[in-house]
């Protein structure tokens, strides 16, 4: 993000100062902007619902509570079941862990072979690939549904984790790709003249510089398929549901005593590893966004 | 590196041979796999949208039967069928959701361009929604805007008691609920484009029109924002692609609901293919928006493409 020295609002002068007053403001009411529904969602799921009808949603709690963060981990009703969203995030963790790693290593391969081991056609085939990134998924959800039938893997984690595998390879293709195709090609050639082959070359040349770029891919990968949506809950039985899909059950269901409360602490635990993600490593996360957008 | 002597590419064997072969093997299982379940899941959907199927796939074609039903009635000011509903609801969201997008995130990069202390702190702030799902983002936002205990309730306890905001549940209004959820969840995303492209201008062209003693808000009106150009069109490709995708902030917020005043083509598919169990309805409405969102990107993926052949 560095390149050249940002523009100064003029000199030091009075105007100066008040133009700095003012930006750092707008600054500010935006960071505000951006903060007060996480704060929103943070006070509302510390509240008794008592309290909740009385205040309003930017009021502190008059008690602190995590009775609405117990009951939604392991009691709330989602849809039928009463069992809180406890089962869901596991769902959610056998489904991500398999389909990201196994999605990134394909895709770090393919990357390899579409920069490096270029072959006659080969530049047409990965536009090909591109494409998959566009797609809207609409268009594949009936022969999905379909096939996951006929493959016996409807309706389970498994199914889940086959759809995010093929609908993640272009990305992660992509990925690695663009990323090898900045190793300069001198180096790749010298080692095949020194002997070395195809996945010596890999092996030794090209994963142990890779790491950036695989920590981009699994970033991506990660929030993608945790927070995916759509997929979850077309293609997922009552008991392999993600946690997106027992989020959106939760909140709206219609039986009993709405409570926003447990519906706030779900929202939080449901965003929360992804969220992690980010802080921690949000430069890389950051950049896959961008790379992964649209770029080709 | 150390170019040896001998050289193997002069001899090639049996091993050779195989070893040309490895990279066509390694991705052969990709291909098949993009060539199946992309490509020919394209055409099943688009067979599909030609026959009459209802709850399970027919293969007997019936023209553009599906096509005709999906717009006959297709009156967009005021909408009339509920294709017709979905369509208008997707322009309302994406001109909206587009520009707020683009003016929150372009003057966030400007302010935040200004040698701000504390600029990554900012940024970080701007961009955690990104981290999150449509799903917990709607969570959020269908509590905040509750009709009778969210911004309703705070501003009637800041003194003002006859004030009403019933957006959520109002057919008119529900629409719009979308698209600020959208906008908060997005527009740091925008703001990063816009300030990676500020970054990457050159900054003698400003000097050199600050000494010719051009004010700044003209230097950035009539030099910084035009050379951004190629940042709007990426934001633009991108935020369309997001809208006509838009699914998940609808399921969550609206169900599509009041009625189906919020029904957008990606819920309206949805709807007619897994609920209501009209296949060949569904899949139709599905080929509309393959081909709308076909149209935007392949010209700029080869516009994309063919620039950064030229620049190589």
């Amino acid at each position: 993000m560095r390149g050249r020295e940002p523009v100064m609002v003029g000199e030091r002068s009075t105007g100066a100062v008040i133009g700095r007053i003012i930006v750092y403001s707008i600054l500010i009411v935006a960071a505000l902007y951006f903060l007060i529904p996480f704060f929103v969602m943070a006070m509302t799921s510390l509240k008794t619902m008592n309290d909740i009808r009385t205040g309003n949603l930017i009021s502190f709690p008059r008690e602190f509570t995590l009775d609405a963060w117990g009951k939604a981990w392991s009691s709330a009703c989602t849809g039928i079941n009463c069992e809180g969203v406890k089962g869901y995030f596991l769902n959610s963790v056998q489904m991500v862990i398999p389909a990201v790693i196994i999605s990134t290593l394909i895709g770090a391969v393919n990357g390899y072979v579409f920069s490096k081991w270029r072959f006659k056609g080969s530049e047409t085939i990965f536009s090909f690939l591109l494409l998959g990134c566009f797609i809207p998924f609409q268009i594949i959800l009936l022969p999905m549904s379909q096939t996951l039938g006929v493959l016996r893997i409807g309706q389970s984690i498994f199914g889940l984790i086959f759809v995010h595998i093929v609908y993640g390879l272009p990305f992660t293709s992509l990925f690695f790709r663009n990323f090898y195709v900045t190793i300069p090609d001198e180096i790749i050639k010298a080692a095949k003249i020194d002997g070395a082959g195809f996945f010596k070359i890999f092996w030794k040349i090209i994963l142990p510089v890779s790491l950036p770029i695989f920590v981009v891919a699994i970033i991506w990968q990660t929030t993608q398929i945790w927070n995916d949506f759509l997929f979850g809950v077309a293609f997922s039985g009552s008991d392999s549901q993600p946690i997106t899909v027992a989020l959106n059950n939760l909140v709206n269901t219609s039986t009993g005593v709405k409570e926003y409360n447990v519906d706030m602490a779900a929202a939080i635990i449901a965003g929360l590893p992804t969220l992690i993600v980010y802080i921690v490593a949000g430069k890389y996360f950051l950049r896959g966004l961008t790379a992964g957008a649209v770029k080709g | 590196m150390q170019i040896p002597m001998r050289n193997k590419l002069q001899n090639p064997g049996i091993l050779h041979r195989i070893e040309n072969f490895l990279p066509k093997l390694v991705v052969i299982p990709t291909i098949a796999v993009a060539a199946v379940f992309i490509y020919g899941f394209i055409g099943w959907t688009t067979y599909i949208s030609f026959t009459d199927s209802r709850l399970l796939p027919k293969y007997e074609l019936v023209g553009f039967h599906q096509y005709v039903r999906l717009f006959t009635n297709f009156n967009l000011f005021p909408p009339e069928s509920r294709w017709s509903v979905a369509v208008v609801n997707l322009l309302i969201f994406s001109v909206l959701f587009i520009v707020l997008c683009i003016i929150i995130g372009l003057l966030l990069a400007i302010f935040l361009d200004q040698r701000i202390r504390g600029e990554g702190f900012f940024r970080t702030i701007y961009l955690y929604p990104m981290a999150l799902s449509f799903i917990v983002t709607g969570a959020a936002w269908r509590w905040i805007l509750n009709p009778d205990l969210g911004i309703e309730r705070l501003i009637q306890q800041l003194g003002f008691g006859d004030f009403t905001f019933r957006w959520l549940v109002d057919s008119n209004m529900a629409i719009y609920t979308i698209v600020i959820a959208a906008v908060w969840q997005s527009s740091g995303f925008v703001l990063a484009l816009f300030l990676a492209g500020l970054r990457g201008i050159d900054d003698s062209i400003i000097k050199a029109a600050k000494v010719d003693g051009a004010s700044l808000p003209r230097i950035y009106l009539r030099i910084v924002i035009p050379s951004l150009r190629p940042v709007f069109l990426s934001a633009v490709i991108i935020l369309l692609h997001i809208s006509i995708k838009s699914f998940d902030l609808v399921m969550v917020l609206t169900r599509g609901g009041p009625g189906f005043s919020t029904d957008m083509p990606a819920t309206f598919m949805y709807a007619f293919a897994f609920n209501r169990g009209s296949l060949a309805f569904g899949a139709a409405s599905a080929v509309i928006m393959f081909l709308a969102v076909m149209a935007i990107i392949i010209p700029y993926l080869y516009s994309e493409l063919r620039g950064t052949r030229n620049a190589r």
